[in-house]
């Protein structure tokens, strides 16, 4: 397991004289950039923000929840917690977070092209989002808002007294940005592939990507269009979801989650697509079921579309419906399933080293396999009628987003961090900042599971005694994840400075974005590369991937 | 702190241990391909560990695993499945002979009514071994019942009716939480469902201060309310006869048909328009705001005691099926509107 021969490297690497990052100095170069690249950074920047600061509400939520009393906060206070957690964790970090981040600075490399589709709506889409960001702080410094992340009407249009709107707005406009993120991916993905890179020889994590990019384009247009509903509602007083103004309050769990439920694989496939280009690379194997993998994405990116009302079992639709849409939500695991699969037997006559991102990988693998088959427990009716709306589905949810997700983020900023910076974070460190966050993520959710079956509502600010105890586990637990958190982002602003020069390809990685240097030059590549051979040719370490 | 943790709520109802099975079942799933991919990984990992002068053998897949690996969680998914949502149907119906409960729910209070005129606040007194009907509506937000012992849950819609089932196993009292976030005080939104034994549960009604059955006291309003001047069952009758109406079908103007269930009473009582029955015309004025939830509860228990309900096609409950002259439609208006006190069309004005 020791064995780091790719930090190991032979002869001395030295960073090349001219990059994207040293092509152009001052606050203009950035930002009026159009380089994904620079724009990628930005985005780092600004989601690392939101994630930190959606990490401190969930550990006062964490520190309230010590005690059974609601005793270190007002209600109102906790509610505001909560929502703002969810929030920016969801809309402001989770669904750019790869995407934005990782995918617009590789989709181009991994594709052999020279930028985006469209540079300018790029660079447009970070102003949007900071633009909604801007308002999310606003309702934030306001006083915040209580309506939970999800806004259920007619508390959220008719009864709260926070700032809804600004909130609303605020995210009304950040879904703008990721819809112009998901166009930008698919024209550039359809027009713009380098010769001979076949669809059949896109890396998985461009497939992963486009199908996210469907979903953005297709799902946010109606969490705008619910935003508006709302908005209108809350501030004309036009009747759409509350009854006292002739309105149906169930319409709004319809409308909203016909776009939240698919944006949960907007967050996690991107996420499934750095864990396909982190297990082949580290187990120096073509990946298995290359097209199961990739048509299990488009698969995922469909089925999700049509299985909304399973958050909706108890609230009373109808039976036959509740029928449909249990069964469908059955369905859409089966991609996923196959997916862990593959990456298992990828592994199989591998040749395996436990760098840094393949821990956080098969730490993926592992969480995301309980997240995943705990949401079979959701999707089965008369199972969900019991743990529908407790703990049990915040111990999902959490499984999915932040074992799986999250993890795959953080396991792709590590494998790919050299590609960005042109250095190499301490290896040392990294290994345990995954294995520290493996740790303290199961302590802090894994009660929350039981907490859920012995019946704990969530969103509860008081809670009775005897829910006590596994709730100061998941309180422990936390703080150990936030060790995990904080020490990556203290090693990886030290190693831009004192980080060992990476070279192109510090893991002998295959994929056109390590035939570039590390930092790669604004235009990306010297020449146009023409791609000759299947992606993950791993096992010929002579064979050249690319003929100039 | 208790410490000595439980992993299961108590199994006091008839579903709990059919709902624990699934779980039970489900666990097992979990653990067993949680375990084998852990396993797996692990395996391949010392096994196949980067070693100098060994190279990895390249493979591209095996088109027979993909099949065995979708087809059999698919089979799997399957049972549970099906497993699960004859659970959910039996659980959706209420059984014929069920006790009624009434609830509402509001902002941050649970109100409920036994048909013997009982009422309760942050309390459920029901007996064991007889299945109890609760139907819930909401006064605000959207709220939702939950007693995690007898592992149910129904959330609480304004303007709507829902309702749960259950049959108590056992004497005991229980959880009742508010599973639905509701504002401010939703975590002090909570209560206790009491079980007690048929004879314990007969007393506690004897002992409640109850004026008059829902029934009665519905009936009490049906008069004050000025229902009874045009639902009777005369020749002079302006609305249909309301005796055995309930869970009848019924023919609406638009030829439709729908059932007169708790919803369609409520409706009709609170935007009367919405839903009118054929051969009738579009007179009667709105009760919106005159008459508040648990009074909708007492004026519907009356309305089912009128009468048994009768088996037959679709009626449009009008005892002389005579059409309204045109004339005398114009002069029942004209009563109406000197009568009148609030506005037609009350939706979406206050």
């Amino acid at each position: 397991m020791s064995t780091v021969n790719q930090v190991a490297i032979p002869k001395v690497e030295v960073m090349p004289e001219k990059h994207y990052l040293n092509d152009n100095y001052g606050i203009r170069s950035w930002l009026l950039t159009k380089d994904h690249k620079r724009i990628a950074v930005l985005y780092l920047f600004t989601i690392t923000f939101f994630f930190f600061l959606g990490g401190l509400f969930a550990a006062l939520i964490r520190l309230e929840l010590l005690t059974p009393q609601g005793d270190l906060f007002q209600s109102d206070t906790y509610n505001k917690l909560f929502t703002m957690h969810g929030v920016n964790m969801i809309f402001f970090f989770l669904i750019p977070s790869v995407p934005a981040v990782l995918g617009n600075f590789l989709v181009p490399l991994m594709v052999g092209a020279k930028d985006l589709a469209f540079p300018k709506i790029n660079l447009l889409s970070w102003y949007i989002f900071i633009a909604g960001a801007a308002f999310a702080l606003a309702a934030l410094v306001s006083g915040g808002v209580d309506t939970g992340w999800t806004f259920y009407t007619p508390l959220s249009s008719g009864f709260l007294k926070t700032p809804v709107v600004v909130l609303g707005v605020g995210i009304l406009i950040a879904g703008f940005a990721s819809i112009f993120t998901g166009l930008n991916f698919i024209v550039t993905v359809h027009r713009m592939r380098a010769p001979g890179l076949t669809w059949g020889r896109l890396p998985l994590f461009v497939w992963a990507n486009y199908a996210a990019s469907l979903i953005m384009v297709l799902g946010t247009p109606v969490l705008a269009i619910t935003l508006i509903l709302l908005v209108l509602e809350r501030g004309f007083h036009i009747g759409i979801f509350d009854p006292k103004l002739g309105g149906d309050p169930v319409l709004f769990q319809h409308m909203f989650w016909f776009y939240s439920h698919p944006a949960v694989y907007i967050m996690i496939l991107p996420g499934m697509g750095v864990i396909s280009e982190i297990i082949t690379c580290f187990s120096r194997k073509r990946v298995f079921g290359y097209t199961f993998i990739a048509f299990s994405s488009i698969a995922i990116a469909v089925f999700g579309f049509v299985v909304w009302a399973h958050h909706m079992f108890v609230a009373g639709i109808s039976t036959y419906s509740a029928l449909v849409f249990s069964l469908l939500s059955f369905a859409v695991a089966i991609p996923s399933a196959v997916k862990v699969f593959n990456w298992t037997a990828t592994m199989y006559k591998g040749s395996v080293t436990l760098s840094t991102p393949m821990l956080y990988a098969l730490g993926f693998i592992g969480l995301f396999t309980i997240g995943g088959l705990t949401g079979l427990f959701l999707a089965a009716l008369g199972l969900d009628i019991h743990v529908h709306d407790t703990y049990f589905v915040v111990a999902h949810f959490h499984y999915v987003m932040v074992g799986g997700m999250v993890m795959a983020y953080l396991g792709g900023l590590h494998f790919w961090w050299p590609k960005m910076t042109g250095r190499l974070y301490p290896e040392a460190w990294a290994k345990m900042a995954a294995l520290i966050t493996f740790i303290g993520f199961n302590l802090t959710f894994f009660p929350q599971f039981i907490l859920g079956y012995l019946g704990m509502p969530r969103r509860y600010h008081a809670y009775p005694e005897e829910f006590q105890v596994l709730n100061v586990l998941s309180s422990a637990g936390a703080s150990v994840l936030a060790v995990g958190f904080i020490l990556p982002l203290i090693y990886f602003l030290y190693s831009l400075r004192y980080g060992q020069v990476a070279g192109n390809n510090p893991w002998k990685a295959t994929g056109l974005e390590w035939e570039t240097t590390s930092p790669p030059p604004t235009h990306n590549f010297e020449e146009t590369p023409i791609v000759t051979c299947d992606p993950y040719n791993y096992g010929d370490d002579e064979e050249v991937h690319v003929v100039k | 702190m208790q410490f000595n943790v439980p992993f299961f709520p108590e199994q006091a109802s008839t579903a709990a241990k059919q709902v624990d099975y699934i779980y039970l079942f489900l666990v097992a799933i979990t653990a067993f391909f949680s375990l084998l991919i852990a396993a797996l990984i692990l395996y391949f990992i010392i096994k196949y560990k980067e070693t100098p002068g060994r190279k990895a053998e390249q493979i591209h897949g095996s088109m027979l695993l993909e099949i065995t690996w979708s087809v059999i969680p698919l089979g799997i998914s399957l049972i549970i499945f099906v497993w699960a949502a004859w659970l959910y149907v039996h659980m959706q119906r209420a059984p014929a002979n069920s006790l009624e409960v009434y609830g509402v729910a509001k902002q941050w209070m649970w109100k409920f009514q036994h048909s013997g005129g009982q009422r309760e606040i942050n309390a459920l007194h029901v007996p064991v071994g007889r299945p109890v009907k609760v139907t819930l509506i909401s006064q605000d937000v959207i709220h939702s019942m939950f007693v995690p012992e007898f592992r149910t849950k129904v959330d609480v819609l304004p303007n709507r009716y829902t309702s749960l089932w259950f049959e108590a196993t056992k004497p005991g009292t229980y959880h009742l939480f508010c599973s639905q976030y509701c504002g401010t005080k939703h975590s002090a939104m909570i209560g206790q469902v009491i079980a007690m034994t048929p004879e314990d549960f007969e007393n506690w009604l004897a002992s409640g201060k109850a004026e008059g059955s829902s029934a009665s006291n519905g009936e009490k309003l049906f008069q004050q309310l000025g229902c009874v001047t045009c639902h009777r069952a005369d020749s002079a009758a302006r609305g249909p006869n309301l005796m055995g109406l309930y869970g009848r079908p019924v023919k609406l103007t638009d030829g439709r048909t729908v059932l007169a269930d708790d919803n369609y009473i409520r409706e009709s009582i609170l935007v009367p328009n919405a839903k009118v029955v054929s051969g009738f015309q579009p007179i009667m004025p709105t009760f919106q705001g005159m008459i508040s939830e648990e009074d909708l509860f007492q004026v519907m228990n009356y309305i089912k005691s009128m009468g048994d309900q009768q088996q037959g096609g679709p009626l449009n409950n009008r005892s002389y099926p005579d059409q309204i002259r045109e004339n005398e439609l114009r002069h029942i208006q004209e009563q109406m509107k000197q009568q009148e006190t609030t506005p037609q069309k009350p939706a979406g004005k206050k």
